[in-house]
């Protein structure tokens, strides 16, 4: 084996990748074929390393320097100061990135990662993804070796039990029980699926994990696979995840020509295959049942449970089935043992926790925290706070199916347990700040408008329900909101959660109802004062001039598209409310910021 | 079914023959087939839905009933460039309703529809996962980031 003096590690991340890293790593070949050094310094193109705010992302180590938002034109400096004379290239550094000193700090030691505990990201942005030897120098395959060769499938399921893991996806089901229920059913044949069907707008941690270190979920799998004695897995990911895709099917390939996946790994009598499946752009499919069905080809429609998947899945026949963060923890818990991951977290949730953290916040990224951590820590520590200064008003998390937690409950532990409590959910991950700018009826409206659209249709309490439920949404909105539709809504919420087929269905009400809970007075100011506080809300927004900032220069009036403002010149003009479309466009040419939304 | 559809897409037809000759014994092939006869044809034309349906020996309802569940399948021809403005709660949050509302301006047509020329068509998609440099769209593979309206005419200007 080849051994370099330093690594450049790039990130090939969607975030990095869509800000140009794959042109970053090209230049860096050149640049180090042109000073000859491509023998002495290896450049890696590696998964997520979580601060995609600041991406491209570019970290060179033995030093550690954690260089940000790099772009091509950067390259040639890093390469003939830091890699050719040893001279880090302080302008290029992250600003988390240094001492007092001026020496480069290590990841622990930066704001962002501090806090963090990555068990499930633990390879993202450490190997190359697409080589398999990377992965195996981490502990790669041990785990798969171990439990072949020294451990009865029993055994394994004990073990996952034992360390009280509980599943990532959304519902928080003890992930040893799924494995036992569907290890005890009996069948000829049994399934093992892997739920990469990440459809909650805002989070990509699954992508993320896919992209970064795709045979920890390959090893994983195959371990369940034993463990429920199933010889058939399959992966089924949405089509908007390319990247994610090419690096599966690059590993499985790998896998196969290792002899880690296929017949008799190991050289025991055990064989297991894995197959890819992609999606379609159906929300629902994120739903267990309504996978399957789409596994098997079919209109991925949710059906009534029982049976459950573990009895009757994937073509009629027994099935496992988890989401891809969960099974990123399986070979860690094998590795290190059950008490080792119990060290983490709380009561009744144990390990980690991988948020997406997006939205009005300084570090939009990825993030992995201890189960237990306060969304205050997560918010104003990792994430370095609100930008603009601007006051922090909700989070939400659960997508769809979750909901907004106010400022009220910023200390509060997160576990699966505490946000139920609170009115939403861990959901699958996404967090997304809103700040004050943000209407938290017009968030309410555009979680029912998802799920309107994306309502299979199957059951009419979500088909209709959720529809009669936009609808009284985008009456209030709209300035056309009555007293009654507050009560109306709650009615139609509680009738949806208790009657619809799934879970999406029954949970659709969710950002309705915790929106209602916390922040009442926003709809009733939408109703009653015909005011949306938050200014969002463009029918009831009105523009004014303010007399004594405008300087009567007219330039607002030759914007304005359906001529509503007039006025002499050197005094200041008006706005026709009547006329006015609020288009916004006088405010933005207004030099002298005389116009206010009010 | 049209005779001559078939007939002028020859090729297309014999290159699905293969897909569908490929697949066809594995389990739930049905997907995967679609999926690929999109790619060939750029979209699922009836005609395409009846070959695949009498390949598969199965009723073309099955396979309309598919291809009109999901939303990744098309059953009209699309644009030359596919505009995806990405709506996730991120990218929503950060102002993608008014990047969206502008393109729409911009190239006057309506979400979901293409201009008369062919050129482009105007798509809201699910969240890309790019949520670190919302708001975000795509343009056919290609990725534009931290948008504001007044982005647009320049970007569109880059494809005309």
């Amino acid at each position: 084996m080849q051994l370099y003096r330093s690594h450049v590690l790039v990130c090939g991340g969607t975030g990095c990748h869509s800000s140009g890293s794959d042109d970053v790593i090209r230049v860096f070949n050149e640049e180090l074929e042109k000073h000859n050094l491509q023998d002495e310094v290896k450049v890696v193109r590696t998964g997520c390393f979580g601060l995609c705010e600041v991406g491209p992302i570019v970290i060179v180590y033995p030093e550690g320097a954690f260089y940000s938002r790099i772009k091509a034109e950067d390259v040639p400096e890093i390469v003939s100061e830091h890699l050719l004379k040893g001279r880090i290239v302080k302008r290029l550094l992250y600003h988390d990135a240094v001492h007092e000193d001026e020496t480069a700090k290590s990841l622990d030691e930066m704001e962002f990662y501090k806090k963090q505990r990555r068990i499930a990201l633990r390879h993202c942005g450490v190997i190359d993804p697409e080589n398999i030897d990377e992965y195996i120098a981490f502990e790669g395959y041990k785990a798969l070796g171990k439990v072949l060769t020294e451990m009865k499938p029993e055994e394994v399921i004990d073990t996952i039990k034992a360390s009280g893991l509980r599943g990532r996806g959304g519902a928080g089901f003890p992930t040893g029980l799924k494995w036992e229920f569907t290890a005890k059913a009996e069948g000829d044949k049994k399934y093992v699926c892997c739920n990469a069907d990440e459809g909650d707008p805002g989070a990509f941690m699954d992508r993320s994990i896919l992209e970064g270190d795709p045979h920890s979920v390959l090893e994983a799998m195959t371990i369940a696979g034993y463990a429920v004695g199933a010889d058939q897995g399959y992966i089924y990911v949405r089509a908007e995840y390319p990247i994610a895709v090419r690096r599966l099917s690059i590993a499985i390939e790998q896998a196969k020509e290792y002899g880690l996946l296929g017949e008799n790994i190991f050289g025991t009598d055990f064989s297991f295959d894995i197959g890819i499946r992609l999606g379609a752009g159906a929300f629902v499919c994120g739903e267990e049942t309504a996978l399957m069905a789409s596994i098997e080809g079919h209109r991925g429609e949710p059906r009534p449970r029982p049976p459950f998947p573990a009895q009757k899945g994937v073509f009629g026949k027994p099935t496992l089935l988890n989401n891809v963060e969960t099974y990123a923890n399986i070979t860690k818990i094998i590795l290190d043992g059950p008490e080792k991951f119990r060290e983490i977290g709380t009561e009744k949730s144990k390990g980690t926790k991988v948020f997406a953290l997006g939205g009005n916040i300084n570090n939009t990224g990825l993030v992995e925290i201890p189960m237990g951590t306060t969304l205050r820590e997560i918010v104003y520590e990792i994430g370095g706070g609100i930008p603009g200064g601007k006051k922090f008003k909700a989070a939400q998390t659960g997508g769809p199916s979750g909901g907004c937690i106010p400022a009220e409950h910023l200390d509060t532990p997160i576990d699966y347990d505490s946000l139920i409590e609170i009115g939403s959910m861990m959901g699958s991950g996404g967090l997304i700040v809103m700040d004050e700018d943000n209407c938290m009826v017009d968030i309410a409206r555009f979680f029912l408008e998802f799920t309107v659209e994306e309502s299979c249709g199957k059951c009419s309490p979500c088909r209709i329900g959720t529809k009669r439920m936009l609808e009284i949404l985008n009456k209030i909105t709209s300035g056309k909101g009555e007293e009654g539709d507050i009560e109306k809504l709650e009615t139609l919420a509680k009738t949806i959660s208790s009657s619809a087929l799934c879970g999406l269905g029954q949970t659709a009400p969710n950002p309705v109802l915790s929106t209602l809970r916390y922040f009442r007075d926003e709809y009733e100011a939408h109703i009653r004062d015909k005011k949306c506080p938050a200014g969002v809300c463009q029918a009831l927004l009105k523009y004014v001039i303010v007399e004594e900032k405008c300087k009567g220069c007219g330039l607002c009036a030759k914007s304005c598209p359906v001529n509503a403002i007039s006025g002499e010149r050197k005094s200041p003009f008006k706005i026709d409310e009547e006329v006015c479309i609020k288009c916004g466009a006088c405010m933005s040419k207004c030099p002298f910021r005389a116009i206010e939304k009010k | 079914m049209s005779v001559s559809f078939i007939e002028k897409n020859k090729e297309k037809f014999e290159a699905l023959k293969k897909v569908i000759d490929e697949k066809k014994s594995d389990k739930g092939p049905l997907m995967p087939i679609l999926q690929q006869a999109q790619e060939i044809f750029g979209y699922l034309p009836i005609e395409v839905q009846n070959f695949i349906a009498e390949e598969l020996d199965i009723p073309i309802t099955d396979v309309y009933g598919v291809a009109t569940f999901y939303s990744q399948f098309s059953l009209k021809p699309k644009g030359k460039y596919r505009i995806g403005v990405c709506l996730g709660t991120a990218c929503y949050v950060k102002g993608a309703q008014q990047v969206l509302d502008e393109l729409s301006k911009v190239l006057d047509i309506d979400v979901g529809s293409t201009t008369e020329d062919g050129t482009f068509t105007l798509e809201a998609t699910r969240c890309l996962g790019a949520c670190g440099l919302a708001p975000v769209i795509m343009i056919n593979d290609d990725v534009y980031g931290r948008l504001e309206p007044d982005d647009i005419p320049e970007i569109i200007a880059k494809y005309k």
